[in-house]
């Protein structure tokens, strides 16, 4: 017989790329970069342009990253690139308080002198750890970054799979990854369904310029309305992530800067003097969405795609950055055994690794956002009383402090400081 | 080396054959026990190769240059990973239908994989040399186990490694392997294996230095039924275990 008749045309494919990530944000640049370690190529499918500048101006955009995650960061080679932008957090203080009153006396403080690991992490502008991810990814030959490209159409296949663009192109990779947020189309594509809480709060983030020091200090304080965290930026300036009812936070994002500043002034209080707003404003509804699964056929979600996340403890960033160590993991094993990286025995590797991992913080983060959002007198006490007890416990202290900074639990390799 | 099978086969043969290499494929399918064995299977003979060659596991294609035969390869399921990480592989059946269904999923997987249907025996009198021989879960199923691990060293290059696992002839492996795996759990059909057969690690030692190849280890297969996993153990090799023996320059 002809070999060229009455064959499907996926006999002899061939691959575009190793892995086909869709989404250009933070996430899917690390983990091409991860990747390529292994030397698995991957091909980054973004729907943005690629930035017009080089320095863009600060627009208020800033992340905690974790220890963990500055370990993975210094594993793909750009923290140098980022490290003269970072303000270290040395410490974290924990206070309840209602506006006009000031922080409750009772308050949790934690140092990190305590921890041998050292600072729990670093405050650091999006706009430079964007441009570094971006920069690391242009210079890696084992990466090919589409950017102003939508996918319309996804279809896992025998030994692959195949991602159409709205151009009409066809990519085939033997995995697809969704680093596309929490509105995800792969995961809809693919009819992964979504479980969600909306909270009716909303976060207000921004940054501002202040008068006095904040000598590296990150300040959580839980108002009524909802949390208020201030983080240190470098320089005399604060990342702020403030948390209102979602009414309250339409009309208060309506207002000018002046009225703005005007409502953020007294939650924010005086111990830094004058505050100025610097940059842009930003309003995020507060909801939790749980993919209901993190895989599928040829398909797993990374970040927002798999789990996003009530931003309280300003985990976000870092529970996407640990996604992708842990899923940059699972693969270079896959791939150093010979295996195909695509298929279910792999895949659920991920799976039955960062699913329960989410879902439990998912679950304390809820929880200690509805015990400190309410402002009934007894649970006020039982709440001060509580950080009390943490503040005069160190061996819980420390096992907050380490929680925070990323570095408990089944740590993936990257997030260790080890090689992949 | 190229797969010519397909040229042979006509297109209504070929669906069959795809259907089939799906179900060689499917995880959790007819060769589930397989699949969950596998990952164990491949970290043990991946790092006995790397060890014995020196080769980078790390590396992109560290088994580049090598010649890798795997004896009995139903599906490809040893076949592919060597072919993935850069070994040149033939891989050999007795089952004639297994050949076809093979290539189909090789083809379909974009690797290079030489099947054949063919016996080690066969392969001795074609003057064929290896490198690496794997020979898993094969010699409890022989008629000769002497013969055949006769036949298995001498496709051995001196220097060369066989990688050999196979299941311990004693009660509890009776009660997991025949009672658990056929009968309770019916991960394998029932009569897949005879009991008799069944080969203890002395004994297989013994098959493995008559046929003039040096073990250098040996290592157990053990089932966690509360992770639902196989792991390697120095220690356990009551029910399944594998060897790595090398012929002397």
């Amino acid at each position: 017989m002809d070999n060229g008749q009455g064959r499907p045309h996926n006999i002899c494919m061939t691959f575009d790329s190793d892995i086909l990530i869709v989404g250009g944000g933070l996430n899917g640049p690390a983990l091409a970069l991860a990747l390529s370690q292994a030397g698995l190529s991957s091909t980054i499918i973004d729907a943005q342009p690629l930035p017009t500048v080089l320095e863009p101006e600060f627009d208020g955009r800033a992340y905690a990253v974790a220890l963990g995650s500055k370990r993975l960061l210094q594993g793909l080679g750009i923290w140098d690139a980022v490290e003269g932008h970072t303000q270290p957090i040395l410490d974290i203080v924990v206070s309840d308080g209602r506006e006009g009153e000031g922080a409750s006396p009772l308050y949790v403080h934690f140092d990190h002198r305590e921890i041998e690991e050292g600072p729990f992490g670093a405050l650091l502008e999006d706009r430079y750890l964007r441009a570094a991810l971006l920069g690391a990814v242009a210079a890696e030959e084992r990466i090919t970054h589409l950017t102003e490209q939508t996918v319309v159409a996804q279809a896992a296949k025998p030994g692959g799979v195949d991602v159409t663009l709205a151009d009409g192109s066809v990519l085939t990779g033997r995995l697809l990854v969704g680093c596309d947020g929490r509105r995800s189309g792969v995961a809809e594509r693919a009819g992964i369904r979504r479980v969600g809480w909306d909270y009716g709060q909303t976060s207000l983030v921004c940054a501002v310029d202040h008068a006095l020091p904040h000598n590296g200090i990150a300040h959580q304080m839980f108002l009524p309305a909802g949390p208020l965290a201030i983080l240190p930026l470098t320089g005399n300036r604060c990342s702020i992530v403030w948390t209102e009812t979602t009414q309250n936070a339409a009309e208060i994002m309506a207002r000018d800067d002046a009225g703005y500043m005007a409502a953020l002034r007294p939650r924010f209080g005086d111990f830094l003097g004058d505050i100025a707003l610097a940059g842009g404003r930003y309003a995020y509804p507060l909801n939790l969405t749980l993919a209901q699964r993190f895989t599928g056929a040829r398909l797993a979600l990374v970040g927002d795609a798999a789990h996003g996340i009530h931003p309280i403890a300003g985990q976000g960033l870092n529970l996407g950055l640990r996604d992708v160590a842990a899923l940059a993991e699972v693969l270079a094993d896959a791939k150093r055994r010979g295996e195909d990286i695509g298929t279910k025995g792999v895949l659920d590797r991920y799976q039955s690794w960062r699913g329960f991992d989410t879902s439990v913080l998912a679950a304390a983060t809820d929880g200690i956002n509805h015990l400190f959002s309410n402002d009934n007198p007894l649970l006020r006490m039982v709440r001060d009383i509580g950080l009390g007890a943490v503040n005069a416990t160190p061996a819980l202290r420390r096992s907050f402090m380490r929680e925070a900074a990323g570095i408990t639990g089944d740590v993936p390799r990257l997030m260790q400081g080890k090689p992949l | 080396m190229q797969s010519t099978g397909t040229n042979t086969i006509d297109a209504g043969e070929i669906a069959k054959f795809e259907a089939m290499a799906a179900e060689w494929w499917d995880e959790n399918g007819k060769f589930k026990p397989l699949h969950m064995l596998n990952p164990c299977r491949l970290d043990y003979i991946t790092q006995q190769i790397a060890g014995e060659f020196g080769r980078d596991l790390t590396r992109d294609k560290p088994f580049e240059g090598l010649r890798i035969l795997d004896i009995g390869c139903g599906g490809g399921l040893l076949c592919e990973p060597m072919a993935r990480l850069g070994a040149t592989v033939v891989g050999a059946d007795a089952a004639e239908r297994n050949i076809p269904v093979a290539q189909v999923h090789a083809e379909q997987s974009g690797l290079e994989i030489d099947y054949r249907h063919t016996t080690a025996e066969a392969l001795v009198d074609d003057g064929e040399h290896f490198d690496v021989v794997l020979n898993m879960e094969v010699v409890e199923h022989v008629a000769d186990p002497q013969g055949y691990t006769d036949a298995c060293a001498a496709l051995l290059k001196p220097g060369g490694l066989m990688v050999c696992s196979t299941i311990n002839r004693n009660p509890k492996s009776y009660l997991m392997a025949i009672i658990g795996a056929e009968h309770v759990m019916r991960w394998l059909p029932k009569g897949t294996h005879e009991w008799q057969k069944f080969i203890t690690p002395d004994e297989l030692y013994g098959l493995i230095e008559k046929a003039g190849l040096r073990p250098v280890d040996r290592m157990g297969f053990v089932f966690n039924p509360i992770t639902w996993s196989w792991s390697l153990s120095p220690r356990d090799l009551s029910v399944n275990y594998v060897t790595a023996s090398v012929k002397p320059e």
